[in-house]
């Protein structure tokens, strides 16, 4: 197990001008998916940003293996409309692969983003990161915006062994991380 | 109106070195679209114009004032990159000032700086062409390069600072190839037009594209397709190349809207 040791998280505390998360501690190895749970306005977002550098920290430490791949689904979206990009196209941008995409976007995948439906667009962009070469996935609300085909995808796709890979996943979706996490922390508990 | 003009093998050159900047700046456009900094361009080309007056005044090369000005401009956007549009503001600003200045105060300079606007394309020579030829050089495949990164900037932004690198030297590097494309251009074509080909072909290929490489390829079309009607347009009707090239991507953007809002 030593050797699968991905990330270690000592008394994280993460924010903006000030903190707003934690503290958080936590280990994790290649083939967890590990949940992080927590009231609204808990910080779990804060912290899943913090474990890459993109806020900042105000105390503990995030220590890391060497050359660790980070791939982050954040929340919230960038108004796509206008911007002649297709699916294939936004997929080759993060290196992901079309295999292994469900067929009522698949067959979509030559179309231009805004002409996709909001699920539709939401699912390709969580397959962007989910797909894209990393040893680490962090999913910022993976569910938000997705249809219950594209939940249900998800979850199945969740669930098959991602040896290789960690997995940390931010949710409101009890449901979601009951399924697919094979362990969870509570954060601002 | 004469069109006997278009056949004079001394329009040649000044036609050749607006086709390569015609074809080249609606490229970049498109990304400048993409990141929302349209304006920036307006913000080079102003900036440029500024200094190849101030070059002028001076007795240096016009060329030379213009491109170290924009330069310079997309060195301090990219230094100031959270002001954003607030930067570009005061940017052209300044160079509408200084601009106004030197052509109130310095004789030569009204007349240069009426070329400057309108477009003094005719009047281009060797030198330009040449300096088109290595910019668009120079700039195509390193745009090329850029592509990816300045594309998941905008659908991925924290794709590289996840991994560990750091993105800004790549953009800031674009940052300098329009400043270096967009100076030439005002030099070359005049402030309207170098603006106007820079945010019209994107407008409508961005409307239009099927594809993000479908889309570069129509701008880059619709840039030197309208150039060249441009281009016959104002010899043939002896008017000044900048508003004339200007009211023709504002016509294309117009006819490619109607059509589009057919379908």
């Amino acid at each position: 197990m030593a050797d699968d040791f991905l990330l270690r998280v000592n008394g994280l505390v993460a924010g903006y001008a000030a903190p707003v998360a934690g503290p958080l501690s936590f280990a994790l190895h290649r083939g967890e998916i590990l949940g992080l749970a927590g009231p609204n306005g808990a910080g779990k977002s804060t912290l899943l940003k913090a474990l890459w550098g993109g806020v900042k920290v105000f105390e503990g430490q995030v220590e890391k293996v060497p050359d660790l791949q980070i791939s982050h689904q954040a929340q919230g979206f960038d108004d796509l409309r206008g911007v002649p990009l297709t699916g294939r196209e936004l997929l080759s941008l993060t290196g992901a692969t079309a295999d292994g995409l469900p067929s009522w976007l698949a067959e979509r995948l030559d179309r231009r983003l805004d002409r996709l439906s909001g699920g539709q667009l939401q699912f390709l962009r969580l397959w962007a990161c989910l797909t894209a070469p990393a040893d680490l996935i962090l999913l910022d609300e993976p569910t938000n915006n997705l249809d219950r085909a594209g939940v249900a995808y998800l979850i199945d796709w969740l669930a098959h062994a991602h040896a290789d890979q960690g997995i940390i996943i931010v949710s409101h979706d009890h449901g979601l991380i009951d399924e697919v996490c094979t362990r969870v922390v509570e954060v601002g508990a | 109106m004469s069109f006997d003009l278009l056949f004079d093998p001394l329009f040649r050159v000044p036609f050749v070195t607006g086709l390569l900047l015609a074809g080249l700046l609606p490229l970049l456009g498109m990304y400048l679209r993409l990141r929302n900094e349209w304006l920036a361009a307006l913000a080079f080309a102003q900036m440029a114009s500024a200094g190849a007056l101030l070059a002028m005044v001076f007795d240096w090369p016009m060329v030379a004032g213009g491109v170290l000005a924009a330069l310079l401009a997309a060195l301090l956007k990219g230094l100031a990159a959270r002001a954003g549009a607030n930067a570009y503001a005061l940017m052209m600003l300044l160079a509408w000032a200084g601009g106004v200045l030197l052509v109130a105060n310095h004789p030569l300079a009204e007349q240069a700086g009426h070329a400057l606007f309108d477009g003094q394309l005719y009047f281009t020579g060797e030198g330009h062409l040449v300096a088109a030829a290595l910019v668009c050089a120079v700039v195509l495949p390193l745009l090329a390069w850029l592509s990816r990164p300045l594309l998941l900037g905008r659908f991925f932004p924290a794709f590289y600072r996840a991994r560990g690198r750091d993105e800004r030297p790549r953009l800031m590097l674009f940052d300098l190839l329009a400043g270096l494309a967009v100076a030439l251009a005002t030099v070359s074509l005049g402030v309207m037009a170098a603006f106007a080909l820079v945010f019209v072909p994107p407008l409508i290929a961005y409307r239009s594209g099927s594809s993000w490489r479908a889309g570069l390829v129509w701008s880059a079309l619709i840039g030197m397709g309208g150039y060249s009607c441009a281009f016959v347009a104002s010899l043939g009707f002896d008017q000044p190349f900048g508003p004339v090239c200007a009211l023709l991507m504002v016509m294309l953007f117009v006819i490619s809207s109607v059509k589009y809002s057919r379908m």
